[in-house]
């Protein structure tokens, strides 16, 4: 793969200035017709598209509804084959008949986030009033603006309650968002490895990865469309750095150890002689395929503006949650030290002292922050009883009938 | 330890479980601390109506209830009593907990200031057969109830119902209820317990309310 390069990554795709894909396969819904959508830093937007998938059947009541919240640098095709990548949807084990978010009773839906990539309106987007890519001219956006264009969506689709709201990591921000903005909008949240707030140490981690595409020539301050350009390759050391942090210690140990990549011996140079070193620019590669390099500068931007408690609560995160009709489930892995479980306690804490109702389960595992996205049968447990419990309470059909 | 019979979630639990359900007036708010794998919970939110929430330090315990549907967290009881705002609940339930509380009184008051009621269950040390095994063998006592060895027991307030009469008394907690659970599931209601019910309960379940 990369035992023949020297010390930078080789991605192949550096020079192309080709769309990552102009126009992905999907549904896709023209939002902000009649009234531009207000951001959060006062600007305004629309009208724009959100790109959206659904698995499963809607029943009659509209009740069924499940709306999965993507993190960073996924999409809306949670449980099918990317069309880019060719392989299967980021949530592909939980999703699906069957699986704990179980098709054959809920109606999923997912959509790419406001800023993102994959189809709903982000700076790789025409902007119809000039009719080239937004670049950096796309307003700066937050966690709450992504929630109210996915609000605005599911008005258009004509659904009064979602049954629950469902996401990890910036998905469980996501979720938080619903909760406290839209309370009678949500039956139960379900916050996965997340936070209310993003910490010090995140925006630290976020500021290296926007720093290492910035520092890329090929970025172009963000016009590299205009010069047939992707800044590629800060874009893989920023996908890499964010990568080790999606991890564990121990989960890299027991992946990788020392082992050393197609050879018997270090090769006294800076060619990837670990297979660890390798494993990164292998993600670092094949990110950049698929990820817009602004996409990614706005959506951790988002992140990092991310404080619940200071938007919606006054500085008290239970403020936020008042009188909160909404069932919460939180969830949180030992071995995640980038949104830790203190992260998770913290939001259960304020659920308990606003008397919401709130689940909260801490699963043990040595796979890291990406444990969400794994086959942790534990976890699923918990996901698939906490929304049994909840589909019981809320009249839902065990089957649906198509 | 304070395991709890994992019982299918049909209308029959352990008797105890069963007398603190009948002290909890249906359709009420119930936090049920150390709620175990949730069978009592279950049992309330099913058969009673009750809003419950749980309160669970084991992992295995927290999984099996939230996957059947219970609002359970996961934590060190002592420390998240505090996040509850006061009168939050109608009843909080600690059901064989009492022994494993390290700091008593503080737990006893959260208890009665997050609700309006207490219903407390503890197995009785003072039970005739756990003192013989003292007097007799010389060792510590063991049960179906007891049941670990004293290296290893959660247990580590040896309370009778002498004594939680007394420290109510102290802490001018009014004792509502009493059901005494003999040798063999045999159930009594008194008023107050006295020294010979000391000697024969092997479990107690009372309601208890601010004064």
């Amino acid at each position: 793969m990369s035992s023949a390069t020297g010390g930078t990554v080789r991605t192949g795709v550096t020079t192309s200035a080709a769309p990552l894909t102009a126009n992905p396969p999907g549904q896709r819904t023209v939002l902000g017709r009649d009234a531009p959508l207000r951001l959060a830093s006062g600007a305004t937007i629309g009208p724009f598209n959100v790109a959206w998938q659904t698995y499963g059947t809607l029943d009659a009541t509209r009740s069924n509804a499940i709306l999965v919240c993507h993190a960073l640098t996924g999409d809306q095709f949670a449980a099918e084959p990317h069309p880019v990548t060719g392989r299967p949807g980021w949530w592909d084990l939980a999703i699906g008949p069957g699986r704990p978010i179980d098709t054959d009773r809920y109606f999923v839906i997912c959509a790419n986030v406001l800023g993102g990539c994959m189809g709903t309106t982000g700076p790789r987007e025409i902007d119809p009033a000039i009719g080239e890519p937004y670049g950096l001219t796309f307003p700066v956006i937050t966690i709450g603006d992504m929630v109210a264009a996915q609000k605005l969506l599911i008005d258009a689709l004509g659904i009064e309650r979602l049954f629950c709201v469902l996401g990890g990591s910036m998905g469980a921000m996501q979720v938080l968002e619903w909760a406290a903005r839209y309370p009678e909008r949500v039956f139960a949240a379900c916050a996965i490895a997340g936070a209310a707030r993003h910490s010090a140490q995140n925006i630290a981690f976020h500021e290296v990865g926007r720093q290492a595409i910035m520092a890329d020539p090929d970025w172009c301050a963000g016009e590299y469309f205009r010069h047939g350009k992707r800044p590629a390759r800060g874009l893989a050391v920023a996908r890499m750095a964010a990568h080790i942090t999606y991890l564990s210690d121990r989960a890299l140990h027991r992946k990788f150890g020392r082992s050393l990549q197609d050879r018997q011996a270090v090769t006294f140079g800076f060619d990837a002689d670990f297979q660890v070193e390798s494993y990164l620019r292998h993600q670092g590669s094949t990110f950049v395929e698929r990820f817009d390099a602004n996409s990614y500068l706005y959506i951790t931007r988002a992140m990092d503006y991310f404080d619940l408690a200071q938007d919606r609560g006054d500085g008290v995160l239970a403020n936020a949650f008042k009188a909160s009709p909404v069932r919460f489930c939180v969830v949180s892995f030992t071995s995640d030290w980038l949104f830790p479980t203190v992260e998770s306690r913290t939001i259960v804490h304020a659920l308990n002292a606003a008397a919401a109702a709130v689940s909260f389960v801490e699963i043990e595992t040595d796979a890291g922050h990406d444990a969400f996205l794994l086959d942790e049968p534990e976890f699923f447990r918990v996901l698939s009883g906490f929304l049994g419990g909840a589909a019981e309470l809320a009249g839902i059909a065990r089957r649906t009938v198509a | 330890m304070m395991n709890r019979t994992p019982t299918p979630r049909t209308g029959t639990i352990r008797t105890d479980l069963q007398l603190i359900a009948d002290m909890v007036v249906p359709s009420s708010r119930v936090l049920d601390i150390g709620c175990g794998d949730g069978t009592l919970l279950s049992y309330l939110v099913h058969f009673k109506g009750v809003d419950g929430r749980g309160i669970e330090l084991s992992p295995a315990g927290v999984s099996e209830a939230v996957a059947h549907g219970l609002a359970v967290i996961q934590g060190d009881a002592e420390s998240v009593v505090a996040d509850y705002p006061s009168d939050a609940f109608d009843y909080v339930i600690l059901s064989r907990l009492l022994p494993a509380i390290f700091d008593v009184r503080p737990m006893l008051a959260e208890l009665l200031r997050i609700g309006r009621n207490a219903v407390v269950s503890f197995p009785n040390f003072a039970y005739w057969r756990l003192r013989a095994q003292l007097l007799v063998n010389g060792r510590a006592p063991h049960s179906h109830i007891l049941d670990s060895p004293w290296y290893s027991t959660q247990n580590i307030r040896l309370v009778t119902i002498a004594d939680f009469l007394a420290l109510a008394s102290e802490l001018g907690v009014h004792v509502e209820r009493a059901v005494l659970i003999g040798r063999d599931g045999r159930v009594r209601r008194v008023a107050r317990p006295g020294w010979f019910d000391n000697l024969r309960a092997e479990q107690a379940v009372f309601l208890i309310s601010r004064d």
